[in-house]
């Protein structure tokens, strides 16, 4: 288990370092494919199958495909533009630097904070599936959300038709 | 709990390994003599005109992104779908209201010609 968790976290991590140094954007996609992939695998050491197959429906996918859409439809044969501010981007990567840093010390800190409060998440029943307790409170607890996430779907489709669409 | 994983896991390494043999098969007994129309990227077999990283039309994007909605939306039908015979018609009802506001947005792409190509 632990073991399993290690090997995927070195991944996942590696993944990501090759995501973010490679020069050839397209196999930037495909390492980002591979990286969520090994996601998805911690998702079901977790025991949230639910998730997993979600990470690889939606994620893996999905969203590649938009990135990948993106890399193609811009131009990446035209350098960086030259007359921007040189310093921008550090100041940008130190902001976002910061952030990620801030919240890493606040995981830090709340993973050895001593559990005070409440007892760890109740497991699920035996026999009761993680996919079946997400049915039970998405269908019938959270009804109304569901209905009005269609709606969410419906904005975005329309959305999408209109930006991209041409009038004849 | 995770045994139940063990053979997906066995599996995912023999078609990694497989991959990667016959590979490394076919590059150990492989001559390589390369030459310069050997190694031009094979494009139907007429002779390449333009890079490959060239600018897609917008209407690839569009297909995507109907793509993903329509993806998000099985997502939604993959718990119902788990859980289906125990809902009844109480779940039946409330998935076809969830698919008829959808089937809306479905009319209208198909209305707009945004499943078509011209």
């Amino acid at each position: 288990m632990t073991i399993a968790f290690y090997t995927l976290a070195a991944f996942i991590l590696a993944l990501g370092v090759l995501v973010v140094s490679t020069k050839n954007t397209v196999h930037a996609v495909l390492f980002l494919v591979a990286n969520f992939l090994c996601v998805a695998m911690l998702y079901v050491l977790l025991q949230a199958e639910f998730l997993a197959v979600i990470q690889v429906l939606v994620y893996a996918g999905g969203i590649v495909v938009l990135y990948l859409f993106v890399v193609m439809l811009v131009n990446l044969k035209r350098g960086p533009e030259t007359h921007v501010d040189p310093r921008r981007r550090d100041r940008m990567g130190l902001l976002i630097g910061g952030a990620v840093l801030a919240e890493f010390v606040a995981i830090l800190l709340y993973g050895f904070a001593p559990r005070a409060t409440g007892a760890a998440p109740a497991a699920a029943a035996p026999g009761v599936g993680n996919v079946e307790q997400v049915g039970w409170s998405l269908y019938v607890d959270y009804l109304v959300p569901f209905e009005v996430a269609s709606i969410l779907l419906l904005v975005a489709m329309i959305g999408a038709i209109v930006l991209a669409k041409k009038e004849p | 709990m995770l045994d139940a994983y063990v053979p997906i896991l066995i599996f995912i390494l023999v078609a990694i390994g497989f991959a990667i043999a016959l590979l490394w098969f076919a590059w150990a007994v492989s001559p390589s003599k390369f030459n310069r129309v050997k190694l031009e990227p094979y494009e139907c077999g007429i002779e390449p005109l333009t890079d490959a990283r060239d600018r897609y039309s917008i209407r690839y994007y569009l297909v995507a992104m109907l793509f993903v909605i329509f993806d998000i939306e099985t997502v939604f039908l993959y718990p119902w779908a788990v859980i289906m015979d125990e809902l009844l018609l109480f779940g039946l009802v409330e998935m076809m209201v969830f698919l008829g506001i959808l089937i809306v947005g479905y009319a209208y792409a198909w209305r707009k010609g945004a499943l078509e190509w011209a």
